[in-house]
């Protein structure tokens, strides 16, 4: 993207948002900071630690399953084992992983804005963010025990559960204030803060996607949050809402939960799609096949996603009418994700590809999304569903598209932002190595459970029937082969930040965005003169892209 | 343990079969494309890309035959779970009631049960009931599922087509022994589950 950036020369050196020493200095220059950057950087540190324990609470529910029963816990650990992993890892880091640290990151910088459009909401985001994760390891420590209901908190169960699921709830409702204020925050910033010259379809498509995404944040997430609030009313003053006995409809609360915790797969995949968008060009070489079909089809996501939730449901006895009509819907939703994956395709060909780590990820998502979005199909047709939902198919599916999907999207993000980040590069062959592992690993990990599902195994068991174990034990070797990977691969970024080779060069990968012409790491101020757009993104121009090799 | 136990496994296990194989084709004909394209148009063999913006009869293309496609898929899905939804009117009615954690059944003579003993080819239907949170009834070799909720009544039915025993497990998660909510149906000749059914009278009489 041509556009107006000068290098000013400050005696012939730039200080980055790293060094920069604002009102406040030292730590608190970063816990009291407002600049978008480093509240990237904020939220990349603790999402990670989540990560980290989700990660290891995975890992022991796999070695739990290594055994038809008692491998390493009774029933209730393992019960709060798979509650506590899926509450930590939605709430805490697959939602929030792209967009509030690549977001907050290079949203300003891809439309060529200072900074977001309420910098002070986005550093209290993250104090709400923090809050939230602070509550749910509350939670786990306090005497009462984890919640042991499902992440879903399905009601009768989750009013009479003695566990600390009200702390957990709050945990929840805080979070999702943090995520609308995040949502609310990138559609002032989209609106209001793009550069001169940078209209709708001049915008990079990592923009479009986050835009998508902030408008299912700001409109769904206020209504699992009044949900949640209703539930915790309902255990401390025994209002009848949800609950049978006190004349509530536990459907109701089903319905309520599936209308935000639907669109939130989207919340979720649509930032993980926009990163695709932008490393399948950068690393062709060449422009992205068809733009605006890309943009249009993260908003059909945003519309179509919102009235798909009851297929969560199909088996709940709701009535013909609903399941015919939400059926339909949950096939058509998959047209948009379906243009998605062709477009990418196209833009590999006649490209020039270089296959770096980047790409590497990007293409392993591909494989990986369309797995799981078509077993989502799958499980859309209404008489396969009722044989396979709350089988391990199912989990097998939403791993596939969480993990498959948006993890990897996370991991095609890191590798291609992180050197613009830290002004560091990393060990690629390593990268390459981790790579290998983390993908061997994942599909032994969850391909069997697509298998288990068909063969009828129930999810959340903890105890199983001894047909399903040779199975049960392909997927927990796999989920060690999947941790190596891992390990190796946060090693070695973690190496670099330390030891890496520094990079000065804007532009490493030879992108066109305005990442790309701007200081590396960037300055405070993103830009030192206000960048001038003349040009769609994604024009390449061939021989006119240096590259850096690493020193 | 898939055995063709029940008139619904040969319309779902077809659907499946069609659904897999058209996914198993798009999922092949993706990652093939993608291969060949990195391998084909690798920066050492292509130095220099070409910018080809789009084309609009590609989107078409792209997008009204997955639409085809997948109208088709609703298609088989939906009539597939129609007649899991019209059971017939010949059928013997049994209660099924699923609380923490364990199923019984009560027949429509008043005889009760842990396990779930029915005739070979006459039509059961089951009517759901929860006693405390919710459950789901799922029978794997029949093919057939359905959540079991407090203060309201769902029903399935399935016509049982082969002598033997067969796994029951509840699907939706109940609390601490919900893996060991366990039970069976087991599928008699008429002279065995009327044999069966007398023994049950006759005990129900001594007590």
């Amino acid at each position: 993207m041509a556009s107006e950036t000068l290098s000013i020369n400050h005696n012939g050196y730039h200080e980055s948002y790293l060094e920069y020493q604002g009102k406040h200095k030292g730590i608190w220059g970063w816990l009291l900071t407002t600049d978008h950057k480093r509240i990237g950087v904020l939220y990349m540190i603790s999402i990670l630690s989540f990560f980290a324990v989700g990660v290891t609470l995975g890992f022991l529910i796999r070695l739990e399953l290594l055994t038809p029963q008692g491998t390493i816990v009774g029933p209730q650990a393992y019960n709060e084992f798979f509650t506590v992993h899926g509450v930590i890892m939605i709430f805490l880091f697959i939602i929030p992983v792209i967009s509030a640290i690549f977001g907050n990151f290079f949203l300003p910088i891809l439309i060529g804005a200072k900074d977001v459009a309420f910098p002070r909401i986005n550093l209290l985001s993250w104090y709400l963010y923090l809050t939230g994760g602070a509550l749910v390891l509350l939670a786990i420590v306090l005497p009462g025990g984890a919640p042991d209901t499902g992440w879903t908190f399905y009601i009768p169960y989750s009013v009479r559960t003695s566990t600390n699921l009200i702390i957990t709830l709050v945990a929840a409702f805080i979070l999702g204030m943090s995520s609308i204020l995040t949502g609310l925050n990138f559609i002032s910033t989209i609106h209001r803060m793009r550069a001169e010259g940078m209209s709708w379809f001049k915008m990079p498509l990592f923009a479009w996607s986050l835009y998508a995404t902030s408008w299912i944040q700001v409109i769904a997430t206020p209504i699992v949050g009044i949900t949640l609030v209703m539930v915790i009313v309902e255990r401390v003053f025994h209002v009848g809402i949800f609950d049978p006995t006190l004349g509530g409809d536990p459907i109701l609360y089903q319905h309520l939960f599936w209308i935000y915790s639907h669109p939130a797969v989207y919340i979720i995949i649509l930032p993980a799609m926009g990163v695709i968008s932008e490393i399948v060009p950068v690393f062709s070489q060449r422009t992205i096949f068809g733009y605006k079909f890309i943009a249009f089809s993260s908003i059909a996501i945003a519309v179509f996603g919102s009235l798909v939730w009851a297929h969560h449901m199909f088996s709940t006895g709701i009535s013909d009418t609903a399941e015919f009509v939400f059926s339909l819907l949950t096939f058509l939703v998959a047209i948009p994700s379906a243009i998605k994956v062709f477009n990418w395709i196209a833009t590999l060909y006649k490209g020039s590809i270089l296959l770096e780590p980047p790409l590497l990820y990007a293409l392993a998502f591909i494989f990986l999304f369309t797995i799981g979005g078509l077993t989502g199909i799958i499980q859309g047709a209404i008489s396969l569903d009722i044989y396979l939902t709350d089988t391990y198919f199912i989990v097998a599916h939403f791993h596939y598209t969480m993990f498959g999907g948006t993890g990897f999207g996370f991991f095609a993000a890191l590798h291609y932002w992180f050197p613009k980040m830290f002004g560091r590069q990393y060990n690629k062959k390593i990268a390459k190595i981790a790579f290998w592992f983390v993908f061997i690993g994942f599909n032994t990990l969850y391909f069997p459970m697509f298998i288990l599902g068909w063969m009828g195994m129930p999810r959340r068991s903890y105890h199983y029937l001894p047909q399903f174990q040779p199975l049960h034990v392909l997927s927990t070797v796999g989920s060690w082969i999947l941790i190596t990977g891992l390990i190796i691969m946060f090693t070695n970024l973690f190496r670099s930040l330390l030891k890496g080779g520094k990079i000065t060069k804007k532009n490493i990968w030879g992108g066109e965005t305005l990442e790309w012409q701007i200081e590396t790491p960037p300055t405070f101020e993103n830009f030192e003169f206000e960048p001038k757009v003349f040009e769609a993104p994604y024009e390449y121009k061939q021989n006119e892209i240096e590259k850096e090799e690493v020193k | 343990m898939l055995a063709d136990a029940s008139n619904f496994v040969h319309s779902v296990d077809s659907t499946f079969t069609i659904i897999v194989a058209i996914c198993v084709f798009f999922l092949v004909l993706i990652t093939a494309l993608m291969i060949l394209f990195v391998f084909k148009y690798n920066s050492k063999r292509n130095k220099k890309a070409e910018n080809i913006h789009g084309s609009l009869p590609l989107e078409i293309t792209w997008t009204v035959i997955p639409v085809i496609l997948v109208l088709y898929m609703f298609y088989l899905g939906w009539t597939g779970y129609k007649q899991m939804t019209d059971a017939p009117k010949n059928s013997m009615i049994v209660d099924v009631y699923g609380q923490m954690w364990s199923w019984s059944y009560k027949y429509p003579n008043g005889v009760k049960s842990d396990t779930l003993f029915v005739p070979i080819n006459k039509p059961v239907k089951l009517m759901l009931h929860s006693r405390d949170v919710d459950h789901s009834f799922y029978v794997p070799a029949f093919r057939i599922k359905k959540d079991v909720i407090p203060d309201r009544i769902n029903t399935e039915w399935f016509l049982p087509k082969r002598l033997g025993s067969y796994d029951v497990f509840c699907a939706e998660y109940c609390g601490l022994r919900h893996s060991y909510m366990y039970s069976e149906v087991v599928v008699l000749s008429q002279d065995q589950y009327d044999k069966w059914m007398a023994g049950k009278l006759s005990d129900n009489d001594k007590e």
